[in-house]
């Protein structure tokens, strides 16, 4: 699996299954082997301590993804998710212990939405990120492109959606390869829905939205009747499991605001003009009420002929004009009732 | 490693604890400490700067007034990192054996770019259990521009024209980005910056976070980055 790759999953694993799992004091740390050849393999510390659970936990500054204790008891320690999803016995010592709590914030917050018409797919996003109140970066990006056909939009923990991105990229670049063919959008979803399975339960936060464009490449049965013969296609997946599909989606903090616009303007015969002020809209709303939502409006636009790019566009200007029609309209409300 | 002294960075800020007799209280065993200290970086057209300023403090203790956070990785990348000491020493470890195992089988030096997405799948492989580092590389690209990299301790990053990270980041931020950036000004002229002006700059910023920072102070190390290398400068701040 691609994770795994990354932290050397499965050296590290033989060599607990070979050695007997060692019963280690808390404080000693198993020395890392960077001569072994592998690149590196430094994240088995075993570091496992029971910490009962105390007050200060409860007000752990990380609020968003953080899977409530209880449920991590069961089988083993959050630390070592990989282990969940292995054949490994499960009369681990430290059972119970919880995941060690972070003393920082994650990166978190934000409005993301993404829509089909018959222009295409268009996705949209603000470019705030915030880390319990204090805003990390004012100019992040949170669409994603994946290919030239599709683009993903993040929503989470901003490390893991960046991560994950790159791991869902590797993976269907060597699908491509392995197989001579593009994997469809709906594939796509799928197989980051089935990598992302094995840190349920853990604090992994990853709301994607995949949004693309299947080519006459991708196999058939994969498109159904509802989109009107169109190659678009639009996913929803999160870490939690969820896969779906729709024509109309908004994930963050942000998204009730977008979807209020988004409902109200959104249907299937939108011109690319209405659909990208229609969109622009919904996240200008969105930052607008959402404390951590706001900066700038990225858009991204996909067609047949790939994503388009559109540049991006600094809400300030926008509050200004809003504050300039307010007092307009005021003081015309003012003249009017004046010269009754 | 007592837990207690955490609350006034990730806490409540505004409340006051009351202090009565609650009870027995246990202290926990956490695996980490805060050591303070404060990473600059800014990035010209044809140089980077790397600042930190030296001073290791744990809860209401100073450790050491000189021990610089800048660790200079190759000839064009040098990197800033705050927060916890031992995961600082672990990480530039890890990278300084990374980096030669690229060197010897690639030929070649790693490039600044080449560094950044390395140390994101480094601090990401820790995502259950990460380093508590804040991280900001200062480096050459290839095109001989200045570049920075700022990340979070889990390993998202981005390139940035300025950053600041550690106690004092939320202080000097808004500074960088009104001086640097020139944001949330009207009318202003945008000149681009200089590598004197940087320099100055970085040092009038140092001292007003060491006047407000308690974590921040004692001297402050500059690692200038132009193409012709290196170049370090130690500056005294504050030493109360």
């Amino acid at each position: 699996m691609a994770l795994q790759d990354i932290c050397n999953f499965q050296s590290v694993f033989e060599d607990s299954l070979t050695t007997e799992y060692p019963a280690v004091p808390h404080g000693k740390k198993i020395a890392s082997n960077y001569v072994s050849g592998l690149p590196f393999s430094n994240n088995k510390s075993l570091f496992h301590f029971y910490i009962p659970v105390a007050e200060y936990l409860d007000e752990s500054p990380i609020q968003f993804g953080q899977i409530s204790t209880v449920q991590n008891c069961s089988a083993d320690s959050s630390e070592d998710p990989f282990l969940t999803s292995s054949t490994l016995p499960t009369c681990l010592p430290f059972a119970s212990s919880q995941s060690v709590p972070l003393p920082f914030p994650m990166a978190h917050g934000t409005t993301t939405l993404a829509f089909m018409f018959q222009g295409g797919v268009l996705a949209a996003a603000d470019t705030r990120s915030s880390c319990s109140g204090l805003v990390a970066c004012p100019a992040s990006q949170k669409i994603l492109p994946i290919h030239s056909h599709l683009v993903g939009l993040t929503s989470g923990t901003s490390a893991d959606c960046a991560l994950w991105k790159r791991i869902l990229a590797r993976e269907l670049r060597l699908y491509q390869l392995r197989h001579g063919r593009r994997l469809s959008t709906s594939g796509a979803a799928k197989l980051l829905s089935h990598m992302l399975h094995p840190f349920k339960g853990t604090e992994l936060c990853v709301a994607a939205t995949l949004c693309g464009w299947d080519g006459g490449e991708t196999g058939p049965g994969s498109r159904g009747e509802t989109t009107k013969n169109q190659m678009t296609d639009l996913f929803y997946v999160c870490s939690d499991g969820t896969r779906l599909r729709g024509m109309l989606f908004s994930v963050g903090s942000g998204s009730p605001y977008a979807y209020s616009i988004l409902d109200q303007g959104v249907h299937w015969g939108l011109t690319v003009d209405e659909a990208k002020s229609i969109a622009r809209e919904a996240v200008y709303r969105a930052t607008y009420r959402d404390a951590y939502s706001g900066n700038c409006v990225d858009m991204y636009h996909i067609t047949s002929k790939g994503w388009t790019r559109r540049n991006r566009e600094d809400l300030k200007e926008e509050y200004y004009r809003e504050k300039e029609r307010r007092k307009h309209e005021k003081t015309e409300r003012r003249d009017v009732t004046f010269s009754d | 490693m007592l837990f207690t002294c955490m609350f006034q960075h990730f806490g409540d800020p505004g409340k006051m604890k009351d202090y009565h007799y609650t009870g027995p209280v246990e202290h926990k065993f956490s695996p980490y400490a805060f050591n303070g200290g404060t990473v600059l970086a800014v990035a010209g057209e044809d140089f980077a700067i790397v600042a930190s300023d030296t001073r290791l403090s744990e809860g209401y203790s100073i450790h050491s007034r000189d021990s610089p956070k800048c660790y200079k990785l190759t000839d064009t990348t040098v990197l800033g990192c705050s927060g916890f000491h031992g995961d600082c020493l672990t990480l530039t470890k890890i990278i300084d054996a990374r980096l030669k195992m690229y060197k010897h089988s690639n030929n070649k030096t790693m490039t600044s770019g080449a560094i950044a997405a390395m140390l994101s799948t480094i601090l990401y492989s820790r995502r259950f259990f990460p380093y508590y580092v804040y991280n900001i590389i200062g480096g050459l690209d290839e095109e001989g521009k200045g570049a920075v990299y700022s990340f979070d301790p889990v390993g998202s990053y981005q390139r940035d024209t300025y950053k600041a990270g550690g106690s004092a980041s939320a202080m000097l931020q808004p500074l960088l980005d009104n001086q640097i950036g020139f944001k949330n000004m009207e009318g202003v002229e945008h000149v681009p910056l200089t590598k004197d002006k940087a320099v100055q700059l970085v040092k009038d910023v140092f001292i007003s976070a060491a006047e407000r920072d308690v974590y921040t102070g004692d001297a402050l190390r500059i690692c200038v980055i132009t193409k012709e290398g290196i170049n370090e400068e130690t500056i005294p701040l504050r030493k109360d």
